[in-house]
């Protein structure tokens, strides 16, 4: 090999960590080669075939459990303490080990062949001066690379050259970010003239010198060398894996980052590990029986140092032990390592697997379940974390996201007000209103070629008026069809409909579409004009002036010169704005139009005023010299511009309102209020603005208008919030003293107190801070509803974390975008709307469905049952491995304490893995206590999960003292009767064997009968284990006790006719049933009195099921869920600002256009709107060091 | 997780309907009505009283007598002699009388017990060689390392049977003799053949297969250190009940669970005509050949007469617990039709 050129350095010996400038050279592999960057090839799998045992094996020997079985396993090949064959410990072992390792091999199958896909993706390279296509794993650091239309970037590319003028080209980042709206990247200029020339690019050969790989995706800092030249580089010229590139022909680009070094791929560190509650109590229990063990052992060791020494010694002679065991306190020592080993079934091995296949039962359930299946985007649940599932019965709080989780994030047009006339509402022939549904018919826009067929409209009465050309309403879409910022595209492929808008905004294209199917179809536009067909007809306007919207002017206005020549102003607004700005005569129509707004916004519509003016020809010429003269200026000029705006937009002719429905997904309000019911609390936090979040909290029926109090706390200081939250303490306190007295009754519903808490995000900021966290929770936690709105996605996180923290309460947060990312990590359950196009907040989720609603059945019914059945389990699995174990603790007493086991060593090994497995594990997968119907009618039934119930420290008291009692009788009936018991053959009975033998067929019908009795559930699957297992017990044991296995293996099967010559006896069976019948009695009665004197709700309602199966199905009417209608004034403009500059400036119009071509790149006004532009991302790129990218697929 | 199936349709990742994927299984589920559980408790009760009443009558009909020869009357010499380390491989007899109350009524057997000997200890119970005992021949020469140290003896020879519980193996023998009011003494007859399970006999303990005589299979074996006699000599009457197969030394091999325990010595021949209607009642002496020595560990010994019922022995405890259990749960079962009556099935706890 060629010795590098800088001297010593090796690079093999440098960790790609310790990296700290990063030098690529284009188009030169060889130079690239020496400094060993990481290439295209990803690797997301953990082992390979030959590594897969020794790794995996390792990994599994970390765990507690399976390294305290190893030490078991050692300490059994000790002779002197070895109590047991090693293979009593060896086989549950094995099995245990290879249960696991079969999931482990299964996923990392998986993520080798999703590595495999990835890596063999095709993507041109220009290799040689030509373009040649290679497989994504073979694109090396320095390569140059192109890119089509609607592919993926293979790895971190600079942008050398588009297809687009100034080398611009448009990215999504769905994949990176969730955001579905296009971004821009432009390319330097010196490198953008490269253009397509492949031998130019061929000959490019600058050098990048820049940061080493890092995770953050909205930096980047590098120069460019090329021709003795330096230009910086920053993130608006890096294409970063994972984007797609949209609206760009192509684009060529270099590559700086390859494959793990992408920005991507650093993003994807290991999820974090999520435990449950019930996992964690888990692990402390272990602990506890752990120390339980030692306990035992202890007094054993102690019991047997006294027995060696008062009766021992005497054996010793008679025995000839003495040269081994001559000293008591010794022999004391090594019977504590013999019974620990003995005992260890308390601690049971095969715990955390059961519970592991019992969660994967049950994601399987999950994800198979039909009503959780949503048929328009063929998106079926899915449970993509497999350990979790209990703690879906537990929920008390959640978070949800609002745009996308409980709105579509769809605007449709549903009203207007036009001239103090309002369209959009149905009447049957009686003039009553009807409410629309999906059978509502619909107008026939076919009188309009161009029409958008997806567009849907209810009330013809517009479409009369716009035939009959009523000037008013034309001028109305007239305005709605020149007002905006959206871009037209034409595509020639789809013939359907040909003509797509790309909107910034969903409201706005929903405004534009609406005017588009009502004849004034927006067709074109360039920087100077826009075309329109207006009722067929092309007319073209020229477009003067955007008169940008913002925050604090919510408005914006156009100014348009008509074929006729005439100058128009037009536009549109929050209503509040545009009513100031009204010429006078308006006044009656204004108030007409404010009632009806009104009427709308109590609909939860978001609604917009729209107005017009003309003006005067000369009055524009002066004001636009002042506003190109303003736009010049270097200091001030947003509020120049903003006082040249204000200053125009006087004196405006009302010419109606729109009224926009934001789109709740389906069943959203019934879903809050039967989540709500169940006592669960549902938080909104959003990005949005207060009057949206209010707006849909009203239409959510979060927000009702019979609420006692709503608090908006808005403040911007800290003293000031502190102040607000005090107050509201205060008073919500007086109003939720109600509460305490509220029945809780399962028929009735719940009475809570009604408040309301609204937070914005500068408050919640505040808030947030240590000194204000306690009360903000206090406040909070009074109130039925909490929105928080304007917040960050750290903010979200935050609250989560405050949550989670103060409360031990177990959150769940839902959401679909990348913003909701970090909420989603934080919270115990994160849950992902699936079937969007962003797929980040699915990948960092644990669960995933495509509709909101579904929420509710995945905790009331799959939770629940979840919860349910684990809890079950767990009870009936302590209780078993005690009533198993402990007999041997009683037998200690009887025989010296010398270790000697009670069982037959292949009972040992068996029981826990053969006859008492599938039982309890088939209640654990099938068992429901109280039918999904009743789930979801009594919500209450959640309450016990979401108090812990069902299973906590007490009941694991419960639960191993029933397993202590039942080895008690389990052993002393059997002793008492075998004390004296010889055959009816006279022969004796009363051997080691045959009591054994018993004892083992007591127990195992014992713990069978106890599980038919906890079964609540019996399926075809519930009989044939149950039945099952009691056949195969006896099945083994005479197999095991048979002559032909014996002369075989003499010494290993050494209970050769004990179960013939032991079964035969009716002493036996009556030992047998009377010890069934005095271990399970006592349960019974319990329960009995249990549930006749304080019946839970569960018991109610499965009495009340039962009664109701009895009578045949009856029909009961589900609670209907009334939307209230309240009259609010709202107002949503869901614009961003600064679209309106880059469309005037012509720099994303693909005709080119002499006109503008004078504006430098480095302008000013360019820089800023594609900041403006990419503004949403920014807030979510900011957070995104706090959290990670879940499974990354590129 | 979800499986993406072939067939790329609208529908092609809905979930099948099956009634198993979504949890609509058929299903029975019981619930612990009062309708169901009050009779069973009541059924229970009954049927526990019945046969706790039916065992104890049985168990009246049965009869038992022990005999605590430890050091009774003139075993106390023999007692004394076992204690002396110098006299231990003397051989001493005893003669012990005693009364029978009442006849002893159909097959009556012959147990001898051991008080405080401790047959479960651990490492007592792993002492033997499985593998010798069914006869192979690879064992019998190298007994199993469980059997030390009584695996092989000073001479390095190995010991057959090996293992501390063939060892310790109980060597008294009796000789029951009957003292009719009137006649001579009759000698009470005895199967010592029989006495075994079948399986053990035939199955478990098997001698080496030989073609000359037992001796030849074992030669190169020595016997047990506290045996006095080779394992091929046990039963000189019966010469096919010598070895591993001899009777005694298998019911001795079935190690008993607790460390008090009775064993098989023999069963009453009722082809005796005195004898055909079992033991009769009056005056009988027992011959103790005494050799097993238990002062060492505070035991005794003893001779125990008894008769069997269907359900085996005489044994008190089975119908006593189930005349208890049964009493428990009636007081159990009328506890709780009183709760239902008063609480459940007024219906206050369950209202709607």
């Amino acid at each position: 090999m060629l010795v590098p050129w800088r001297g010593f350095w090796n690079p093999r010996s440098k960790a790609p960590g310790q990296e700290e400038e990063r030098h690529v050279k284009a188009n030169d592999r060889d130079y690239n080669e020496r400094f060993t960057y990481a290439d295209n090839h990803i690797k997301t799998a953990k082992y390979t075939f030959y590594t897969f045992l020794p790794i995996n094996l390792f990994e599994q020997f970390q765990r507690f459990a399976n390294a305290y079985f190893l030490v078991l396993l050692i300490l059994q090949l000790i002779p002197e303490i070895s109590s047991l064959s090693w293979f009593t410990t060896i086989v549950p072992l094995v099995l245990v080990l290879t249960i696991t390792a079969v999931k482990d091999a299964t996923d990392d199958y998986f993520r080798h062949k999703s590595d495999q896909q990835v890596n063999t993706r095709q993507s041109q390279v220009l290799i040689k001066g030509k373009i040649q296509k290679e497989k994504w794993m073979n694109v090396r650091v320095g390569d140059i690379i192109k890119l089509e239309n609607n592919q993926f970037v293979a790895a971190d590319v600079l942008l050398l050259s588009s297809s687009e003028p100034y080398g611009l080209c448009y990215i999504e980042t769905a994949e990176l970010d969730g955001e579905t709206n296009l971004k821009v990247r432009q390319a330097l200029t010196v490198t953008s003239d490269l253009g397509a020339d492949v031998a130019k690019l061929a000959d490019f050969n600058g050098e990048v010198v820049c940061e080493p790989p890092n995770n953050k995706l909205d930096k980047f800092i590098g120069t460019l060398y090329w021709k003795d030249n330096k230009y910086s580089l920053d993130n608006e010229k890096m294409l970063l894996r994972g984007c797609m590139l949209r609206n760009t022909e192509w684009c060529f680009g270099m590559v700086i980052f390859a494959g793990l070094q992408t920005k991507l791929m650093q993003n994807c560190g290991r999820t974090k590990f999520k435990r449950t509650s019930i996992d964690r109590l888990m692990n402390t229990l272990v602990l506890w029986i752990f120390g339980f063990l030692i306990c035992m052992g202890i007094i054993l060791a102690i019991g047997n140092t006294i027995w060696e020494q008062r009766v021992g010694r005497n054996f010793w002679a008679y025995l000839l032990w003495d040269e081994l065991l001559s000293s008591a306190v010794f022999s004391g020592f090594l019977t504590f390592w013999s019974y620990i080993i003995i005992l260890n079934t308390v601690v049971p091995i095969s715990l955390y697997v059961s519970v592991e296949v019992l969660r994967l039962g049950h994601s399987y359930f999950i994800n198979w379940d039909r009503k959780m299946y949503y048929s328009r985007k063929d998106t079926p649940a899915e449970a993509r974390t497999t350990t979790l599932n209990e703690e879906l019965g537990q929920v008390e709080f959640i978070f949800s996201d609002k745009t996308g989780t409980l709105t579509q994030n769809i605007m449709v047009f549903s009203k207007c007000s036009i001239n103090g006339n309002t369209y959009g509402d149905v009447y049957d022939e009686f003039g009553h209103k009807v409410d629309i549904t999906e059978k509502t018919p619909c107008v026939d826009f076919s009188f309009n070629p161009l029409m958008d067929r997806k567009f849907r409209f209810h009330d013809s009465s517009l479409v009369e008026a716009i035939k009959l050309e009523e000037p008013l309403v034309q001028e109305f879409f007239r305005l709605l069809a020149l007002c905006h910022t959206v871009m037209p595209e034409e595509r020639s492929e789809g013939q359907s409909w040909p003509l797509v808008y790309q909107a910034q905004s969903p409201d706005e294209g929903a405004l534009v579409t609406a005017a588009r199917n009502f004849g004034f179809v927006f067709r074109a536009r360039t920087p100077e004009t826009i075309t329109l067909y207006e009722m067929g007809q092309p007319v073209t306007y020229q477009l003067l002036a955007i008169l940008d919207f913002n925050n604090v002017r919510k408005r914006m206005s156009v100014i348009v010169r008509n074929p006729k020549g005439q100058l128009k102003l037009y536009s549109k607004g929050a209503d509040t704005i545009i009513f100031d700005r009204l010429e006078p005569a308006n006044e009656e129509l204004m108030y007409t139009t404010s009632e009806h707004l009104n009427e709308f916004a109590g609909e939860g519509l978001r609604t917009l005023a729209l107005a017009y003016k003309d003006l005067d020809e000369d009055m524009f010429d002066e004001w636009m010299k002042k506003l190109l003269f303003a736009s010049a200026a270097l200091e001030n000029r947003e509020e120049r511009l903003g006082a040249l705006y204000e200053e125009v937009e006087q004196g405006l002719m009302l010419l109606g309102a729109t009224a926009i429905e934001d789109k709740l997904q389906e069943g959203v309000p019934e879903t809050i209020s039967c989540l709500t019911l169940a006592n669960i609390k549902i938080w909104v936090l959003t990005g949005d603005k207060l009057e949206t979040a209010m707006n849909i909290g009203y239409s959510c029926n979060m927000l009702r208008d019979d609420m006692n109090e709503v608090f908006i706390i808005s403040s911007h200081t800290m003293l000031e919030v502190q102040q607000e939250l005090k107050e509201r303490f205060s008073s919500s306190q007086d109003v939720g003293k109600t509460d305490m007295y509220a029945s809780d009754s399962v028929f009735e519903e719940t009475i809570i107190a009604e408040c309301a808490l609204i937070i914005n995000g500068h408050s919640l900021a505040h808030a947030l801070e240590a000194d204000l966290e306690q009360i903000l929770l206090d406040v909070a936690c009074l109130c039925k509803t909490v929105i928080c709105c304007r917040v960050t996605p750290l903010q979200k996180a935050q609250v989560v974390e405050l949550v989670k923290r103060h409360k031990r309460a177990v959150t769940l947060a839902i959401g679909d975008g990348a913003n909701d990312v970090s909420m989603i990590k934080t919270a115990h359950i994160g849950v992902g709307i699936s079937g969007q196009e962003g797929m980040q907040a699915v990948l960092a989720s644990d669960y995933s469905f495509a509709q909101f609603r579904y929420l509710q059945r995945l905790l009331l019914v799959h939770g629940r049952w979840s919860y349910h059945r684990m809890c079950n389990f767990l009870c009936y699995f302590f209780y078993k491995n005690f009533a198993f174990t402990l007999v041997h603790f009683w037998f200690g007493f009887l025989c010296g304490f010398s270790a000697q086991t009670v069982y037959d060593q292949w009972f040992i090994t068996l029981f826990n893995i053969v006859y008492t497995s599938l039982p309890v594990l088939a209640m654990g997968v099938f068992d429901q206590d109280v039918n999904e119907q009743y789930s979801l009618r009594y919500p209450n039934l959640y309450r016990p999960g979401q108090l812990n119930l069902l299973f906590n420290k007490r009941k694991f008291f419960t639960c191993t003292l029933q397993g202590v009692c039942t080895s008690f009788i389990l052993f002393f009936i059997p002793y008492g009767a075998f004390l004296c018991a010889v055959r009816d053959d006279g022969s004796h009975i009363s051997d080691q064997q045959s009591f054994a033998v018993t004892i083992a067929t007591s127990l195992v019908i014992v713990v069978s009968v106890q599980i038919g009795l906890d079964t609540n559930y019996w399926t075809a699957v519930n009989h044939f284990f149950i039945w099952g297992s009691l056949a195969v017990y006896f099945a083994i044991l005479f197999a095991m006790n048979s002559d032909g296995i014996f002369r075989i293996f003499p010494s290993q099967f050494p209970f050769v006719g004990t179960a013939r010559n032991a079964l035969n006896q009716k002493s036996v069976w009556l030992v047998i049933l009377l010890t069934t019948v005095v271990c399970i009695m006592p349960v019974v009665a319990m329960r009995f009195l249990k549930t006749d004197l304080h019946p839970t709700q569960t018991d109610k309602v499965r009495l009340l099921q039962q009664a109701t199966r009895r009578q045949g199905p009856q029909e009961q009417n589900l609670r209907r869920v009334r939307r209230t209608s309240s009259r609010r004034s709202a107002y949503a403009f869901a614009h961003q600002q600064g679209y309106g500059e880059l469309i005037t400036s012509g720099k994303n119009m693909k005709v080119h256009t002499s006109s503008t071509s004078a504006v430098p790149s480095s302008s000013p006004g360019r820089t800023h709107s594609i900041n403006c532009n990419t503004l949403r991302s920014h807030t979510t790129c900011s957070s995104f060091q706090h959290y990670n990218l879940g499974h990354c697929m590129f | 997780m979800g499986k993406v199936r072939a067939d790329a349709g609208p529908f092609a990742r809905r979930p099948d309907n099956s009634a198993f994927k979504q949890q609509r299984l058929p299903a029975w589920s019981p619930s612990l009505t009062p309708y169901t559980v009050l009779p069973v408790f009541y059924f229970l009760a009954l049927v526990c009283v019945l046969l706790g009443v039916w065992l104890l009558i049985t168990v009246q009909n049965t009869h038992q007598l022990k005999i605590d020869y430890t050091d009774a009357g003139a075993c106390a010499t023999c007692a004394e002699m076992r204690n002396d380390p110098t006299k231990a491989k003397m051989n001493c007899d005893c003669v012990i009388n005693f009364n029978v109350p009442k006849t002893f009524q159909g097959d009556v057997f012959i147990y001898y017990g051991l008080i405080n000997f401790h047959q479960n200890l651990r490492r007592y119970i792993k002492s033997r060689d499985d593998d010798q005992l069914v006869g192979r021949k690879n064992s019998l020469k190298s007994p199993s390392s469980y059997c030390e140290p009584f695996a092989y003896d000073e001479n390095a020879v190995p010991i057959a049977p090996c293992g501390a519980v063939a060892n310790s193996m109980f060597n008294d023998s009796f000789t029951l003799t009957y003292h009719p009011p009137a006649g001579a003494a009759v000698n009470v007859p005895l199967y010592r053949k029989g006495i075994t399970w079948y399986t053990d006999k035939n199955v478990k303990f098997r001698n080496p297969s030989t073609n000359t005589t037992l001796q030849q299979a074992f030669q190169g074996t020595a016997q047990p250190p506290f045996w006095q006699k080779p394992v091929y000599e046990l039963d000189l009457d019966h010469p096919n009940n010598n070895g591993f197969i001899n009777d005694d030394l298998i019911v001795w091999m079935r190690e008993a669970a607790f460390p008090n325990f009775k064993k098989l010595y023999g069963i009453l021949n009722r082809a005796h005509t005195t004898f055909s209607y079992g033991l009769p009642e009056g005056n009988y002496s027992i011959a103790i050949n005494y050799n097993f020595p238990v002062q060492y560990f505070q035991g005794r010994k003893e001779v125990v007469l008894s008769t069997v019922s269907w359900f085996g022995g005489q044994n008190h405890f089975l119908p006593i617990a189930y005349l208890v259990s049964g009493g428990l749960i009636f007081i159990v079962a009328i506890v709780l039709t009183a709760v239902y009556v008063k609480v459940g099935r007024s219906g206050k706890n369950m209202e709607e």
